[in-house]
């Protein structure tokens, strides 16, 4: 599968293992738990079941767009600790600016299109949703109104 | 009909349930907002600001205006937030 949903632990190297057979450029995303000063962990939530299909259904709409060889996404839930990597995404192609903006597009899908929700955990033990940033749907809409990157 | 509703994070924990069967004869997601609203306060207080709701019908995103014929699963949640 091109897509997982897990809450373990995953090796970048072994997720893009062969990805790069045939292509010209691999690029890698990894998100990691961001210490922001008194962050503990992340807990993320997800809708199971709608998780594996969303994530499949933007890898599938990024490889068609932007011509991929071959694609992954990884992304984790449960409990993270700071440092933890949380996500990632590895996309394939002939060239590079392919390769480069699949991997930005399926970010940008990923943020604001994918049924995950993170939870902050602080260091004093108090919890708090995170709030959906205007910037990552501004992000998301750039594919959309005028399509700057990429083939059509 | 026999509707499947789904609630993911503060709003299962507004509403105090991750899932529950309901009967409605709603015919949009919003009329069905509407109506879980009248359930609780729990389901009033995380159901009545629709503009924060985001939700999939039959795990397919979708609009508040979608309609509910034939459908097994709604779920509502809050904006998501991967990556």
């Amino acid at each position: 599968m091109a897509a997982r949903v897990q809450s373990e632990p995953f090796d970048p190297a072994l997720v893009t293992a062969g990805l790069g057979d045939g292509a010209g450029a691999l690029v890698t995303f990894v998100g990691i738990v961001r210490d922001d000063g008194d962050l503990s962990a992340l807990e993320i939530e997800h809708y199971p079941g709608m998780t594996e299909a969303a994530l499949a259904d933007y890898g599938q709409g990024a490889a068609a767009r932007f011509g991929l060889t071959g694609w992954r996404v990884v992304h984790r839930y449960g409990r993270m600790a700071v440092g933890e990597q949380i996500m990632m995404v590895a996309t394939a192609a002939r060239h590079r600016r392919a390769a480069f903006d699949a991997a930005d597009y399926l970010m940008d899908w990923l943020k604001s299109r994918a049924p995950f929700w993170k939870r902050e955990i602080r260091r004093d033990g108090s919890a708090a949703w995170v709030a959906a940033r205007d910037e990552d749907e501004a992000s998301l809409a750039r594919w959309q109104a005028g399509r700057p990157l990429g083939p059509p | 009909m026999a509707i499947e509703v789904l609630y993911f994070a503060w709003v299962r924990e507004r509403v105090g349930l991750p899932r529950e069967r309901i009967e409605t004869g709603a015919a949009t997601i919003r009329d069905l907002l509407a109506e879980l609203a009248l359930r609780s306060p729990g389901h009033a207080a995380a159901l009545e600001d629709h503009a924060a709701l985001r939700c999939a019908i039959d795990q397919k995103l979708t609009g508040l205006d979608a309609p509910l014929a034939g459908v097994r699963e709604v779920a509502i949640f809050p904006p998501m937030t991967g990556g």
